[in-house]
């Protein structure tokens, strides 16, 4: 086993969530098992259960089959395939990395959507030997419209089995050519691109000697010096109120706060804010948390806030500058990714929840539905079934903040829960207000 | 094998990368944050949820967050002990202890009491209780009409629990569908359940063992002190040291050596084996995980060296 490397840790980056697309003929088991193995976050008796199954596949004296560390499951070792997205980890001196590893097979949309939904990158794997002639795999631009979708603002393009192309740098440059354009047709904005050998480790997280043209950093060093998260804090405020802490002192003086985490923007003591839906505005007198009260407390924050006046606050509302125009929506067209086995009837109810609101929901249309195999979109459709994009029509019992999800996704992002099986039946990410609709508080 | 250079240790790799922006949040306060979020969920969307402490480290630093996300109020659901009636002494005397300290009631099931219904059987009066606990568990589920438990198990620990939800559904049997689980999208949990049903919900599902130990150093968090290196009669068995109690005695031909080990998980006695070490304080634990090279689980547990899959197993009837 390799000597540790610890050093005193310098910097600290917090956290760096990631989606791996890919398939598993891509190498992309192989990729997460070199970076997890590399960066040392494999333990010797996992990597030794890992040799035995090598050993167990007929591979004897081979080297550890590292794409088995991220075998799961009873039933995926029986059938060879993952069912559904495994969480892992491990950290370099700089900052913490929690991969979502899915599964590239069944419900693959599923389940990219729901690991894409929390990731701050996505690292898409490329095979240098099946790129023919600059020509992209269908599931390479599937991987990049749905990573688009949900928001992922950094792609880095990992373009393995570069060994099986002879370290060749013209392949890598017209397969990156040929991203550079798929990504300025999607609208991916930052792109970064790094040729890999996953299965011998080069540029992953140790630097490759075999390739002298690539000047670039390895695959670690570009995941730890991605900016840290969305910048959610230069975003307007949204703090969703989770619930009411209330307590009885010994004094006259009961204690009254809105606890929550701030999802987008600053918080800030003695700033004036208005609480949706119900427009009515206050000061805040306080940022508590167990620590000591807070001057300011910026998105991802988890803190109790203290009103300089008492008024009716709930669960479900949501605190903005008091300045802000925010829209408040009753209708919504959104985008949605059906996850129930059950298609979508319109007949039914659902219970929709955006930060901690939830209201009940009815799909008044299905606008359109985009095929992700040939990215296109037909108009002519009435229901989504599982797996299926889509746009639709809400219709809302109560009005919510409709933040557009592109503008804001902390507040612009729903699922939508059957009413009766209490199945998580869609992901949902506002597009707009309707504007017939729409009151601007 | 070489060591394996950081990436950061090549000058060439600083240079054409943007600078990272700098981040609100460090990795503890980005995982504190997190858990308290997921904490204040189950008090607002369950009715009765109940918390598990068994005094593990794991589980006090549940309390610590669970004060970070209530306080000055009380904690709105009581803490549940699974006892499986082969605990270190030290660690119940603990869980009392804490439990008073911070003013929450505490409710205790224990195996003997499952044993005595006749819901649970032993072959043997000593085997190991630790999968016994699912019944005991249930039942309190059942007796409590708990719609949510809450319980410090981390996705890190083993690799059933790599795919775990952070609000994981239960059936009306108890039961975890590993290939049925509801999606989990954004920070939008669904805690929905019809009547015996019920929700595991983990918060600290995205803690690894080292941001544990480097949260109980930056909290100074109270632990049972035989998570701390101490001198103890241990017996080597199948590359495990196995400690010498009147449930563990020595077998024909094994040697009793004095030890300076520490726990890293502390669970059913006959099946929670300590490892060597010096480690004296949670700093030291700290630099001690950063270097181990086994996990927790491999280093600790007899039962779980059954088979590959038996952390599964036990999850799906019904074992946290």
């Amino acid at each position: 086993m390799n000597a540790p490397v610890h050093r005193p840790q310098l910097v600290d980056r917090g956290v760096l969530r990631f989606i791996t697309a890919g398939s598993v003929d891509d190498g992309k088991s192989t990729l997460i098992g070199r970076l997890l193995h590399d960066a040392r976050g494999v333990y010797v008796d996992q990597l030794d259960a890992v040799r035995r199954a090598t050993r167990d596949r007929g591979g004897v004296d081979a080297a550890p089959d590292l794409s088995l560390l991220t075998d799961g499951l009873e039933a995926e070792r029986e059938q060879g395939i993952t069912i559904d997205v495994a969480y892992r980890y491990f950290a370099s001196p700089v900052r913490k990395f929690i991969i979502a590893d899915t599964p590239g097979h069944e419900q693959y949309t599923r389940n990219m959507v729901t690991a894409a939904s929390t990731a701050d990158a996505a690292v898409i794997l490329i095979d240098a030997t099946r790129v023919r002639d600059g020509e992209l795999l269908a599931q390479t631009r599937r991987h990049s419209v749905i990573a688009h979708l949900l928001g992922i603002r950094h792609v880095v393009v990992a373009i393995n089995k570069i060994d099986l192309v002879d370290f060749d740098a013209g392949v890598f440059d017209r397969i990156r050519d040929a991203y550079a354009a798929l990504a300025a047709q999607i609208g991916l904005a930052d792109v970064r691109y790094v040729p890999v050998s996953a299965l011998a480790g080069d540029n992953v997280v140790a630097r490759s000697a075999r390739m002298p043209w690539y000047a670039g950093p390895t695959l670690l060093a570009l995941l730890e010096d991605l900016p840290a998260s969305r910048n959610d804090a230069a975003l307007p405020l949204r703090f969703p109120v989770q619930l009411v802490i209330r307590a009885h002192g010994d004094t006259a003086d009961d204690y009254r706060g809105y606890a929550g985490q701030v999802a987008a923007g600053v918080l800030r003591a003695g700033a004036r804010v208005r609480v949706l839906p119900s427009g009515e505005i206050a000061t805040v007198a306080a940022i508590d948390t167990h620590d000591g009260a807070l001057p300011t407390a910026s998105a991802g924050r988890s803190v109790t806030v203290r009103l300089d006046r008492d008024l009716d606050v709930s669960r479900g509302d949501v605190l903005v500058d008091a300045d802000a125009t925010v829209p408040l929506a009753r209708r919504v067209e959104a985008r949605v990714c059906w996850l129930d086995r059950e298609p979508l009837d319109p007949r039914r109810r659902w219970w929709l929840r955006a930060g901690t609101r939830t209201v009940q929901a009815r799909v008044e249309r299905v606008v359109s539905r985009l095929d992700v195999r040939t990215l296109q979109t037909s108009t002519a459709v009435d229901q989504l079934g599982l797996n299926d994009i889509g746009r639709v029509v809400l219709t809302l019992q109560q009005p919510i903040v409709a933040d557009a999800y592109d503008a804001i996704p902390a507040t612009g992002a729903f699922v939508l829960i059957d009413a009766t099986t209490h199945q998580t039946a869609a992901a949902g990410m506002i597009v707009a207000p309707f504007a017939a609709d729409t009151e601007v508080a | 094998m070489n060591p394996a250079p950081t990436a950061a240790d090549h000058p060439e790799n600083r240079m054409s990368v943007v600078a990272a922006a700098p981040v609100a949040l460090d990795h503890l306060a980005w995982l504190e944050a997190e858990a308290i979020h997921i904490l204040r969920e189950v008090a607002a969307e369950c009715a009765r949820p109940a918390l598990l402490f068994s005094g593990g480290k794991d589980s006090v630093v549940l309390l610590r967050l669970a004060e970070k996300a209530f306080r000055p109020a009380r904690f709105p659901f009581p803490l549940l002990h699974i006892d499986t009636g082969h605990n270190f002494p030290e660690v119940v005397a603990f869980r009392d202890a804490r439990a008073a300290a911070l003013g929450e009631r505490l409710i205790v099931r224990t195996v003997d009491d499952s044993i005595a219904r006749g819901s649970v059987r032993l072959r043997h009066a000593d085997d190991s209780r630790n999968a016994a606990q699912s019944v005991t568990l249930l039942e309190a589920v059942a007796e409590l009409k708990l719609d949510a438990c809450i319980g410090g198990a981390r996705r890190d620990e083993e690799k059933a629990r790599a795919k775990e939800r952070v609000f994981s559904f239960r059936d009306d049997f108890g039961q975890w569908d590993p290939k049925a689980q509801r999606p989990e999208l954004w920070n939008l949990y669904n805690a929905r359940v019809h009547p015996g049903e019920h929700v595991r919900v983990f918060p600290i599902s995205n803690w690894t063992e080292l941001d544990v130990w480097q949260y109980i150093a930056r909290e100074r968090l109270a632990l049972p002190s035989l998570y701390y290196a101490h001198p103890r009669a241990v017996v080597r068995r199948r590359g495990l040291l196995v400690p010498v109690t009147p449930l563990t005695p020595p077998a024909p031909g094994e040697t009793v050596e004095t030890v300076s080990v520490r726990f890293r998980t502390v669970g059913d006695i006959t099946c929670t084996c300590p490892v060597e070490s010096d480690a004296g304080t949670a700093d030291e634990i700290v630099a001690e995980t950063v270097l181990t090279d086994i996990t927790e689980r491999g280093a600790t547990r007899l039962d779980d060296r059954t088979s590959d899959a038996s952390m599964e197993r036990r999850k799906k009837e019904g074992y946290f």
